[in-house]
């Protein structure tokens, strides 16, 4: 079934669950075996990415969301890192299963990723366009001569002016917006399924913010790639998002669509989340604060991990974890008060 | 296997990380301070006096040898001098060049090296000139010159050999300085009013430790092998004074039949540099915040 | 890139001069070549004659600037020793270090840049550890040392290569590795260490995220980051591959300008030696502003402001 987008968000939730997935991520985990123990880094995950989704997974710095973009992707490093279990299903093909080599072919081409700080995430002794155009070549088998002809339309896609000459420039001659914009470019020039955006704007000044997520928006139409944004910016979420993921210590707390989240946030964590959130509108004298202090990756509390700083704690949740109730068919919570 | 992305760290591949990290720097450290102890205790520790000849038993091969014997554990020279007590009284004249040229040359390094660094402007300019222009000269024909010059003796070779390698550490000291003027607590000194005496002392120099430490362990191993060529090309301690490059060259002339009297002192010039190479490594692993984290 | 390479041979160019000057005053200072020149018998006035005749009763920047004169216009003088004139000794000698130090460079790069990058990428492994030790027993031996042992297991032990002196092939193969000794550690470590670091960084994670294969990650995207600190390495420790000459060629009877100078300074021939000096340091001047003008033509970052 073809669905044609035309702007915005959508709204009608049957279509949400009548297309097949586009990728699938069931009970994945990830650990890292460190000198000092073993960090659980992604709990028994679970997600969907439907096409034409864009899926938000929001949380703080350490809550595992950059591990499972990178777990996906199967770009963790086999020492310290492992993917104790899981399966993840993209194309009717568990990725975890697949050898690094068809795992390669699928890199870049069908799935792709973007990263925080452009700066650092290109090469600086390679000029853009040959960045790109090497990428085209490997996995589309065009010449020379046709990639970089590519490469200058994708620049030009992504809205960086006069590409013809821009791609014969290297890193450090751009400017931060514009390298980001060239990295989006490099992602997208096998028009891949879904893209994964690791923290696209946080490097970012807020009006180039603006103009980058716009940029990530307009893929959905154009080229037709679901997007699986990462950040700590509800901002961002709020503004791009169509279905989102709060995460904590790893698990998933909250999965719910971004008007259901924000209009009414269920978990204790995600309103404590909005509640620091400072808003033009309110006075405030101090900006409310959740109390106490993420728990170690390494020593994550029996019960509920989030039980510590919890308002409504009772014995219940510091005793027993939680599992991730489904409240309507489309938001879940991981809270023993909506058992 | 699920994730499987790189490559699997061998038992043998961690066993190794550790005991990089870890042992290697332990190990340089033990080696250093025998030697250390070696030159020290040499009166005690040297079974005959090294200047003692006794032409009857000249040649006598080391214990190893069939023809060695317990009365001279590693055999004697061409004169009969005892080689093991030779080598201990050796330890002194290297050691203590070492750390005497290493002396001079921090000294003066140190010294430029702060005033460039945190002046910049002319004194910079002349300064690194310097600097430039002395890295420039190669190094050994230098010394060797100055040696030749100023006529070959203890003193003069640690001298020469301070004066001449300074240069390495005024510009690591230099480019320590010129990132530390950088750091946001040397700006909040300034605009609390610190003068510059004040933060130097107190802010820039303490920050100076690691860097200095490491340089001057790792140049002073680079000094007793300096000092061993020139004493191998007769332009170090004169003899009779035990010196290993002295002894070397001395062995050299019989390598052909008596290769052992080459090449136990410079096993001995080996070990001790190697030692030092390793406990410096160590201190600089140690030191670096970075690398500690990384393997 | 114009006016910082611009400014770096204006500035090699000072130090040229400077060390002119600094062994011209070196040796003023040190040494009265009088005594050498003129035979003992010779009595005060001759001494005296002599000395105006030849110019040394000039003030100091009139004798400077005549030296730099006869620099320029490469002429060094005669030796004291052979009577000869000082370049065309020079000249005599240089073709056997130019070959003795060009083959100890491409032995100790061929060995070390290829070790230092597969020690990068399997690090700890037994290529890293084996490459490691060697580098460090490497730094830690006197080349001398290395030289004589070698001379000992494989001209005496076993009669293979020839001991000393230059001849065919097989002359060169014990002193090329002994003086590779003296590169090949440095450069082996800094490029383990560059390849290290530049694997670390994000930009690596964008092309294994892009699915390009590891030889190509390795080769291409890697190997052109960390390639610029190692060249700047194996420039800058051109001074040191000298000294080291000076070193072996000694110890195996090489007749090479390094021997020439040993021997220059140990019989007091200052014409000779004040000459290789100046020599040596140019050549070492020389190379690192070349080294300076390679890593500013290879890397963009400085190439384009």
């Amino acid at each position: 079934m073809q669905i044609k987008e035309t702007s915005g968000k959508f709204c009608g939730e049957a279509l949400l669950f009548d297309e097949k997935p586009l990728l699938s991520v069931s009970d994945l985990t990830t650990c890292f075996y460190t000198d000092a123990g073993i960090a659980k880094a992604v709990d028994r995950v679970n997600f969907t990415v439907n096409p034409g989704d864009t899926l938000g997974i929001v949380g703080e710095s350490g809550c595992g969301k950059s591990v499972t973009a990178l777990t996906i992707m199967r770009l963790i490093p086999e020492p310290p890192g492992k993917v104790r279990s899981g399966k993840i299903v993209f194309s009717g093909r568990d990725l975890l299963q697949l050898s690094e080599k068809e795992m390669r072919r699928i890199r870049g081409k069908q799935i792709s990723m973007i990263f925080q700080d452009p700066m650092t995430s290109l090469n600086p002794v390679f000029q853009i366009g040959k960045q790109i155009s090497e990428v085209i070549r490997l996995h589309q088998g065009l010449s020379r001569k046709e990639s970089l002809h590519h490469a200058v339309a994708l620049l030009q896609k992504v809205g960086i002016p006069s590409p013809e000459r821009r791609v014969f420039e290297y890193p450090h001659q751009l400017s931060g917006g514009m390298r980001q914009r060239a990295m989006i470019a490099l992602a997208i020039s096998c028009h891949p399924k879904v893209m994964i955006a690791d923290e696209p704007t946080t490097a970012l000044d807020v009006t180039i913010q603006a103009q980058i997520l716009n940029v990530i928006q307009d893929l959905k139409t154009t080229i037709g790639t679901s997007i699986l944004l990462i950040t700590h910016d509800l901002g961002v979420i709020a503004e791009t998002a169509r279905t989102v993921i709060v995460m904590y210590a790893g698990k998933i707390m909250e999965y719910a669509p971004v008007e259901d989240l924000f209009e009414r946030p269920r978990h204790p964590y995600t309103i404590g989340l909005m509640q620091s959130v400072p808003s033009l509108e309110q006075e405030t004298e101090r900006l409310p604060v959740i109390p106490g202090l993420v728990p170690s990756l390494l020593e994550i509390p029996a019960g509920c991990a989030f039980s510590n700083r919890c308002d409504h704690v009772t014995r219940q949740c510091v005793n027993q974890e939680p599992p991730l109730f489904d409240i309507t068919p489309k938001i879940r919570c991981r809270c023993w008060r909506y058992q | 296997m699920p994730g499987a992305s790189g490559s699997q760290r061998s038992v043998l591949a961690r066993m190794s990380r550790h005991v990089r990290k870890h042992i290697l720097g332990a190990l340089g450290l033990g080696v250093t301070l025998c030697m250390v102890l070696v030159a020290l205790l040499a009166p005690l520790l040297a079974p005959y006096d090294p200047y003692d000849q006794d032409v009857a038993k000249r040649f006598q091969p080391p214990i190893w040898h069939s023809e060695g014997n317990t009365d001279h554990v590693l055999g004697t020279d061409h004169v009969g001098r005892d080689l093991l007590s030779r080598l201990v009284y050796g330890a002194r004249i290297s050691l203590s060049v070492g750390v005497f040229a290493v002396s001079i040359a921090a000294t003066i390094g140190i010294v430029l090296g702060l005033l460039a660094g945190y002046y910049m402007g002319k004194t910079d300019a002349l300064i690194s000139y310097l600097i430039d222009m002395m890295m420039s000269f190669p190094y050994v024909l230098l010394a060797m010159a100055l040696v030749a010059t100023l006529g070959a003796s203890f003193r003069n070779v640690f001298i020469v050999l301070g004066l001449t390698s300074w240069p390495l550490y005024a510009r690591v000291i230099r480019t320590e300085v010129l990132r530390i003027k950088e750091m946001d607590y040397i700006q909040s000194a300034k605009a609390v009013g610190m003068n510059d005496i004040r933060i130097l002392l107190l802010e820039v120099i303490p920050n100076l430790f690691n860097s200095i430490i490491v340089i001057c362990t790792v140049q002073t191993a680079a000094m007793i092998i300096s000092e061993s060529f020139l004493s191998f090309l007769g332009l170090g301690v004169q003899p009779p004074i035990p010196s290993w490059g002295g002894m070397l060259s001395e062995g050299r002339t019989y390598m052909l039949e008596m290769g052992w009297l080459a090449a136990l002192p410079g096993m001995a010039i080996f070990l001790t540099a190697m030692g030092i190479n390793l406990l410096g490594d160590g201190l600089r692993d140690f030191f670096d915040p970075f690398k500690r984290k990384q393997g | 890139m114009r006016n910082y390479i611009v400014r770096k041979i204006f500035i090699s160019i000072l130090i040229v001069a400077g060390v002119v000057t600094g062994t011209f005053l070196l040796l003023y200072l040190s040494s009265d070549p009088v005594a050498t020149l003129l035979p003992p018998e010779a009595t005060a006035r001759d001494i005296e004659k002599f000395r105006s005749e030849m110019g040394f009763n000039d003030p100091l920047f009139v004798q400077l600037g005549r030296f730099m004169v006869q620099v320029a216009r490469l002429d060094f003088g005669q030796s004291y020793i052979n009577k000869q004139p000082v370049t065309r000794l020079i000249l005599e000698r240089l073709p056997a270090s130019v070959q003795l130090t060009a083959c100890a460079f491409l032995f100790s790069l061929c060995l070390s840049i290829p070790l230092g990058i597969l020690s990068a990428i399997r690090r700890f492994s037994w290529v890293d550890n084996t490459a490691t030790f060697l580098a460090l027993v490497g730094q830690a031996m006197p080349i001398y040392w290395l030289g004589i042992m070698l001379i000992i297991l494989f001209g005496v032990k076993l009669f293979w290569l020839p001991i000393s002196g230059r001849g065919g092939l097989q002359h060169l193969i014990l002193p090329s590795i002994t003086l590779g000794t003296a590169l090949a550690p440095i450069v082996m470590r800094m490029t383990r260490s560059a390849m290290s670091d530049v694997l670390n960084q994000d930009y690596i994670r964008t092309a294994r995220a892009c699915g390009l294969s590891n030889i190509r990650i390795y080769f291409k995207h890697a190997v052109k980051n960390a390639i610029l600190p190692v060249i700047a390495v194996i420039f800058f420790q051109i001074g040191s591959l000298l000294s080291g000459a000076v070193v072996t060629e000694t110890v195996f009877a090489w007749p090479g300008l390094g021997r020439l100078a040993a021997t220059a300074i140990l019989a007091g021939d200052y014409p000779l030696v004040r000459a290789l000096v100046i020599l040596f340091t140019v050549f070492v001047v020389a190379a690192n502003l070349m080294g300076d003008i390679l890593i500013a033509r290879l890397d963009p970052r400085i190439r384009i402001k």
